[in-house]
């Protein structure tokens, strides 16, 4: 096997302890719920038991050795010889994350135990007390037995074979099984594995097959008609037969019953092969907790039935490389603006309306959407993993702060892009940080208000208007209006004359500069603020609001996209151009009238705008397409907010729509041009530029435009 | 590069031969996508006076180059009449206009000659040679060289 193969299995090791992880932060939960919940239990027992199987597999001895106490405990706990306590579920809420941490560990190279380890590992052992012992499914040696009768009559010969399998047996797909199958058709076979070479599943070898057969066949048949069995195998294993002595067949067959009979009723596996190595152990486990034990007697039905759908769950989904669905998303956006224009091309025609032709057309716009729909759905990932990061965030900002929270997730299963998904991580952290060290109040303070001293944060993801839009609500004492207008004016962010309405004072929060604490915190005030996770969240196309109830508590709320692959953008006239300005950074739009506009110097204008004084930008002329037009009462103003700077108010000519558009790069052929962020291609088949309001912004605090053709051009 | 073109002597070529400003050019056939009538562009804003704007080729965005303009005889103002020639190497492709497109000929390296040193640099810049056939001069232009000017050059 080569390098990669071994790199493919390991990945795909990380991949299911990850699923196994959220299984076990599942069963954890289900737990909590419910301390009675045999079955939760079992899930954690189960899941950490794969883990520690896929982990010796690579010899990932932190993994295992942490998992393995882990498991201890919890099967000390299901077999009711320890209480489940509130305390005990938080330590194992603890120990669950622990767990996290070393795969996480051991799938970026680094084997060694870490401290917080140890101390998981005493506080387990406080559960498991002296009942700790080492009865945990070990890899067993194991052997193959097929029901051949040794009490069968015994033929004119008998042969000994002996197969000691090469790795290329397994790699080409053999299967050994299938080869005494073919053998017992010749005659009566028994076969007998030897096991000694076996090694313990910590240090397995997963390529090598530790296991030697030997098959006595008693056949009339010739010793070619046996080699004949192994034509397709010869050159990967090592094979010897040997004609025997049969002088006294009952000896033979006392022998082999002795052999049996020390084998027991012993469960017999397959033969490790390499991918299926963790669930064999899976497997094997479940067997043996099929078996009634400890007092965790866990109905046979039911352990069948988990085990069944946990089966059906991992074969109906296959990992696909990320580049090849993105390459169908440009294929089916490509469809979709080809069926568009044939269908203006048609109307062109002036076909007659429920004639065939335009009824076909409808049903392919139908399907080619449908298709566009089912697409961008092979990128969306539920948001689940990602909650449950959050989950741990507030743990660890509740005990750091001395706070109690309960934190709840509504919506795990919504699905969002993956990449959506990977670059909310950051910004949702943040939020939740700041959401456990400022949102809520100390127990004490909220005892003192009559509110229970948990307090509950509650995350919730859902699907609206085409956009996902995820919520934090703190159930706390709500934004301190006072408090952050006064800081405001301390940091000089306001005038102490501004009049602010106060949702204007709640969004102070995310202006640059601002904390709200008044002391920085260790945990949230690394003097980032709540404007850096505004930022990164509009990068995503997405916007962040702020709802306050002072003394109730407060909701943050993220509106994004629901990929990235399209944008939500404003199609608007420019100069006999289109361009298309993306939703997110459009403030609002208006028509000027006179009095709404103010020349200042030569030729720059200026808006009049809820008592600021907003810059006026012709579009047309900062891409050169025009000269700027002497009169804006005609024209529509957008103004544009921007985390980076000032508000500014783009002219357009007219805005025709506002749609999703496909986002396509200028780069590929090109090269990434000032102002413009992407392109994107209208339902004309004609290109059109997605503007990057972030860049305006920036070229007007520094050179004009002009001077930047200016420069350009010499 | 001359030495090049001569030490390729006794191999056959194909080229597409069209017209701009009504003068011969061509290119080799292999650098050659596909032909396309004129469609009018997207423009682009702060782009050099040859870059024509960008069209949709099958979803993808590709810049057109006046390449008439680009190699100094002035504006094409490109209409029906005109066609887009796609050409491109491996990671990048442009649209070119041009004139009618006249022919795919199939020509020997050895009827390739090198241009005369008293041709000025604008054109040495982007022909790497003439090619004599019939009675018409065809000149052979240098893709690479304008691939990069394209990318590099405009804005």
């Amino acid at each position: 096997m080569s390098g990669a193969d071994k790199e493919d299995i390991r990945s795909s090791l990380f991949e299911e302890c990850e699923e196994l992880l959220e299984a076990t932060q599942d069963g954890l939960n289900a737990m909590a719920d419910d301390p009675e919940d045999a079955e939760a239990i079992n899930i954690v027992f189960r899941a950490v038991h794969s883990i520690k199987g896929g982990a010796g597999a690579f010899g990932l001895e932190a993994v295992v050795d942490f998992a393995h106490k882990f498991e201890s405990a919890l099967d000390t706990l299901r077999s009711g010889q320890a209480d489940l306590t509130d305390d005990v579920i938080d330590l194992l809420r603890h120990c669950g994350d622990n767990l996290a941490d070393l795969v996480d560990n051991a799938r970026n190279g680094d084997n060694a135990s870490i401290a917080s380890s140890k101390q998981l590992e005493e506080r387990l052992l406080e559960i498991t007390g002296d009942l700790e012992q080492d009865d945990l499914p070990e890899f067993n040696p194991i052997t193959i037995s097929l029901d051949a009768d040794p009490l069968s009559d015994v033929g004119p010969s008998r042969y000994t074979i002996e197969i000691e399998a090469k790795p290329a047996l397994f790699s080409g797909g053999n299967e050994p099984a299938a080869l005494f199958m073919a053998l017992r058709r010749l005659g009566d076979v028994e076969v007998r594995a030897s096991l000694d070479a076996v090694r313990p599943l910590s240090d397995l070898d997963v390529r090598a097959c530790a296991i030697t057969w030997q098959i006595t066949l008693t056949t009339a048949g010739s010793e070619a008609d046996i080699k004949e069995v192994f034509e397709f195998v010869e050159d990967c294993c090592e094979l010897t037969i040997a004609l025997e002595d049969t002088d006294d067949p009952a000896e033979q067959i006392a022998k082999v019953g002795s052999d049996l009979s020390a084998l027991g009723d012993r469960d017999v596996p397959a033969i490790p092969s390499l991918s299926d190595l963790v669930q064999d152990v899976d497997e094997e486990k479940a067997k043996k907790e099929e078996k009634p034990s400890a007092g965790a007697a866990m109905p046979k039905a039911q352990a069948a039935r988990t085990d069944a759908s946990s089966k059906a769950k991992s074969s109906s989904t296959i990992r696909v490389d990320l580049d090849r669905i993105d390459k169908l998303i440009n294929l089916v956006g490509e469809l979709v603006i080809k069926e568009a224009m044939l269908s203006q091309s048609i109307d062109e025609l002036d076909v007659a309306r429920g004639s065939s032709v335009s009824a076909s057309l409808d049903s392919l716009k139908q399907i080619a959407s449908e298709i566009q729909e089912a697409v961008m759905a092979i990128r969306a990932q539920p948001v689940k993993p990602m909650f449950q990061r959050m989950a741990r965030i507030v743990r660890e900002a509740a005990s750091a702060t001395g706070k109690r929270v309960r934190f709840v997730t509504i919506g795990d299963y919504t699905e969002v892009d993956k990449t959506v998904i990977e670059r909310l991580v950051d910004p949702l952290t943040h939020m939740i940080r700041n959401a456990v060290d400022h949102g809520l109040e100390r127990p004490e303070d909220r005892k003192a208000a009559g509110k229970p001293q948990e307090g509950t944060i509650t995350l919730s993801a859902a699907h609206r208007s085409g956009r996902v839009v995820i919520e934090v609500v703190v159930a706390g004492g709500g934004i301190n209006r006072d408090f952050v207008r006064n800081l405001a004016m301390e940091r000089g962010l306001i005038s102490e004359a501004d009049t602010l309405a106060p949702n204007e004072i709640d969004n102070l929060l995310f202006m640059p500069g601002f904390s709200s604490k008044a002391e920085v915190s260790e945990l949230s005030g690394r003097g980032v603020g709540l404007d850096v996770v505004r930022s990164a969240i509009q990068k995503l196309g997405g916007r962040v609001a702020i709802h306050s109830d002072p003394g109730e508590g407060a909701t943050f709320s993220i509106s994004l996209p629901l990929t990235l692959a399209v944008l939500e953008g404003m199609v608007v006239d420019v100069g006999g151009e289109t361009m298309v300005v993306p939703i997110s950074s459009v403030q609002e739009t208006l028509s000027p009238t006179r009095n709404d506009l103010d020349t200042l110097g030569v030729d720059s204008v200026v808006l009049r705008n809820r008592g600021e004084l907003v810059p006026v930008i012709d579009l047309g002329a900062y891409f050169g397409f025009r000269t700027a037009p002497s009169t804006l009462e005609d024209h529509v103003l957008l103004l544009i907010a921007s985390d980076q700077g000032p508000r500014y108010a783009l002219v357009v000519d007219a805005i025709q729509d506002q749609r999703q558009v496909v986002i396509k790069s200028l780069e590929t052929n090109y090269q990434q041009i000032s102002g413009v962020a992407a392109a994107t291609i209208l339902g004309d088949g004609r290109i059109a530029l997605i503007i990057d309001a972030d860049t305006i912004m920036r070229d007007l605090g520094s050179s004009g435009p002009g001077d930047k053709q200016m420069k350009m051009a010499g | 590069m001359q030495d090049a073109i001569l030490e390729g002597a006794g191999r056959s070529l194909e080229v597409v031969a069209f017209r701009v400003a009504d003068q011969d050019f061509c290119f080799d056939l292999a650098s050659v996508r596909e032909i396309r009538g004129w469609t009018s562009t997207t423009m682009l804003p702060h782009a050099q006076p040859y870059v024509k704007g960008v069209i949709n080729l099958r979803g993808s965005v590709v810049p057109v180059i006046d390449l008439s303009l680009r190699l100094g005889f002035g504006a094409a103002d490109p209409g029906a009449r005109h066609v887009i020639i796609i050409a491109g190497g491996s990671n990048q492709t442009v649209g070119l206009v041009a004139e009618v497109v006249s022919d795919i000929l199939t020509v020997s390296e050895s009827d390739l000659q090198p241009i005369p040193d008293i041709v000025d640099a604008q054109v040495r810049e982007f022909i790497s040679g003439v090619l004599l056939q019939d009675d018409k001069m065809i000149r052979r232009l240098d893709l690479h060289t304008i691939l990069d000017q394209a990318g590099q050059h405009a804005a």
